[in-house]
């Protein structure tokens, strides 16, 4: 149910592939202001493409999409971040052959104003950015270039935050960087949508969880539960 | 194992040691720094060759960047470029002079009322150049009418084929079906037969070091090195620009980030059309106008391109300087007929592709 926040990010049934592959069958979450929730499941669940059906990179052939209540189903993503949604893909997620600065300009595109202040704010979260902000973003390890995305989604100061595995093919030690910068974000208030292989991290990290399997939600509740529960443990905690 | 086979494969692998090194060293900084003792040689020995090459170096580097940021933002080669430097010159001939070819074959008739020309005093030389500041405006006009062009096109043909996800051969034969209809559409209005912008006699300027230009070949020069660092302050400088080199390097992610990918490729287009248009005119007043003009150029645009590093502005500007000089310099030798001209270009289009296909400055935007 809803909390106290208000639903921020909903979508209702939502069905959609890629060309005749339909991919989701009907999938239902949603995510309160200020609130980080996690959707985990086995490879080929649709866990990437629901985030990309949200963003409207994927046509949805039913159900509902609803930002701040507002319907925004089959919306393009220029409109999308207009009203506080953001999106990180997982793969490149940079432009390489732009500077860090530039990059981060470009997340700003449609800011009209305050676009330093918040480069200064963002670059505060992300100080090993900061010190690098005018070399190419080639030069990144995958770490600095995971964490450059983040800032770069972060420029219009989104009320949601759509991660698509952001500690995919990241050393042990840099995911859990990675997982703290996150929590980070959502404690300045921004609602995080985190779909994530690593299971374990991403529910110990969030309030809520979906479990996704086979494009239906499989199951859902709050993290703690989630994590307890004998089904997920053997299916995807590997306990 | 025969003492003979053994000594025979030690020869192949020294073969094979020696073709190593030499694609080693020319893959790396060495055919940069062939090019650089070829110049210096140039300098010193074939000054007056070098100095066309210059000039016409100039006119290809203005096009070649055009064609490498049609390639950056679109992804495909744009083999319509010549042939809209060519009308690009002819919309600048149109406005100057109002002329097109009439009913009756060898009559010219006018068809604006009113041109550049007939602004006060538009055709009095400046200073020594053989044209009046007409010029000048009628290659500003152009450049609007050839920007509008170009995004028309787009919209007609371009955007049509990225709606159904074509192929870059796709767009590439439908970019050579235009620069075909542009010629034929040059050739019904204005004819075959070459014209010019001014038959005023063109005057020699003294340079140091023993060296004469023709004073608009000096234009020619300035004016393109000035577009070319406009394009690149754009590029590089403005919000504009970035968003043309974020397309140009992940327009899935532009899309994401809330830029108008669409609206970039449009301004894309009209950028280019601009660079088209003064690379037209300014060939035009090097040469003469002519409907042939910019499918010849076609083959060194590409070298030019390709050298510098296809998507890559400042390396297509030294691509262009570079083929222009070489062509120039090659045709001087006294066993080679200045016939072969462009199949310097050709030469140097294999080079490149064979030795170092991403070019001398690195492939991207």
């Amino acid at each position: 149910m809803p909390v106290d926040g208000g639903v921020v990010l909903e979508t209702r049934d939502i069905v959609t592939g890629y060309g005749e592959v339909e991919v989701l069958h009907g999938v239902s979450v949603w995510v309160s202001s200020g609130e980080m929730v996690a959707v985990i499941g086995p490879n080929g669940a649709g866990k990437s493409t629901l985030l990309k059906a949200i963003f409207g990179l994927l046509p949805a052939q039913a159900g509902t999409v609803l930002l701040n209540g507002a319907d925004v189903t089959g919306k393009p993503p220029d409109a999308l971040v207009q009203n506080g949604l953001s999106y990180v893909p997982q793969v490149e997620n940079v432009f390489p052959s732009l500077t860090i600065q530039e990059n981060l300009e470009m997340g700003a595109f449609i800011r009209r104003n305050g676009v330093r202040e918040r480069m200064d704010e963002v670059f505060h979260l992300f100080p090993d950015l900061a010190a690098r902000k005018s070399e190419n973003t080639g030069k990144l390890s995958g770490g600095q270039r995971q964490m450059l995305a983040l800032a770069r989604a972060l420029m219009l100061d989104p009320k949601v935050l759509l991660l698509d595995e952001p500690s995919a093919g990241l050393s042990p030690k840099m995911v859990g960087t990675i997982f703290e910068r996150i929590n980070a974000i959502n404690e300045a208030g921004t609602a995080v949508l985190l779909v994530e292989q690593n299971a374990r991290e991403a529910l110990s990290l969030c309030r809520r969880g979906y479990v996704l399997a086979m494009g239906r939600n499989r199951l859902q509740g709050e993290a703690l539960s989630l994590l307890n529960n004998e089904e997920v443990g053997r299916l995807y905690l590997g306990a | 194992m025969t003492r003979l086979e053994a000594k025979r494969r030690s020869w192949g692998d020294r073969f094979l040691d020696v073709r190593r090194a030499t694609d080693d060293f020319l893959s790396g900084g060495g055919l940069l720094l062939l090019i650089v003792l070829f110049f210096v040689w140039a300098v010193i020995d074939r000054r007056d060759a070098v100095m066309i090459g210059i000039v016409e170096g100039s006119i290809l580097a203005l096009g070649a960047v055009g064609l490498t940021l049609v390639y950056g933002v679109l992804k495909f080669a744009h083999f319509a470029h010549g042939d809209s430097m060519m009308l690009s010159a002819y919309c600048a001939f149109l406005l100057l002079s109002g002329v097109v070819t009439g009913s009756r074959p060898g009559v010219d008739a006018e068809v604006l009322p009113i041109t550049v020309s007939d602004l006060p005093a538009a055709s009095s030389e400046i200073w020594k150049f053989s044209f009046g500041y007409g010029l000048l405006i009628a290659m500003a006009l152009s450049a609007l009418l050839t920007a509008g062009v170009l995004v028309l096109l787009d919209r007609l043909v371009y955007r049509r084929l990225r709606r159904r996800n074509s192929g870059i051969v796709i767009f590439s034969i439908a970019s050579l079906g235009l620069a075909i209809a542009i010629r034929s559409l040059v050739l019904i209005v204005w004819g075959p037969t070459p014209r010019k912008y001014t038959t005023v006699v063109r005057q020699n300027i003294h340079l140091p070091f023993d060296t004469t230009i023709l004073a608009d070949q000096l234009f020619i020069i300035a004016a393109a090195i000035t577009v070319t660092a406009l394009a690149y302050v754009l590029l590089f400088r403005t919000k504009l620009g970035k968003a043309m080199r974020a397309v140009a390097d992940n327009p899935e992610l532009a899309r994401i980030s809330g830029i108008k990918t669409e609206l970039v490729i449009v301004l894309t287009w009209a950028l280019a059309g601009a660079l088209v248009a003064v690379a037209g005119v300014l060939l035009a007043l090097q040469a003469q106008l002519d409907p042939q003009l910019g499918f010849v150029l076609l083959l060194p645009l590409f070298a030019a391109a390709i050298l510098g590093g296809v998507g890559n502005p400042q390396g297509a500007f030294f691509g262009g300087m570079i083929v222009g000089v070489v062509q120039a310099v090659v045709v001087t030798f006294d066993f080679l007929s200045p016939g072969y001209k462009f199949s310097v270009a050709f030469v140097i289009l294999i080079l490149i592709l064979l030795i170092r296909p991403r070019g001398l400055f690195g492939a991207k935007l």
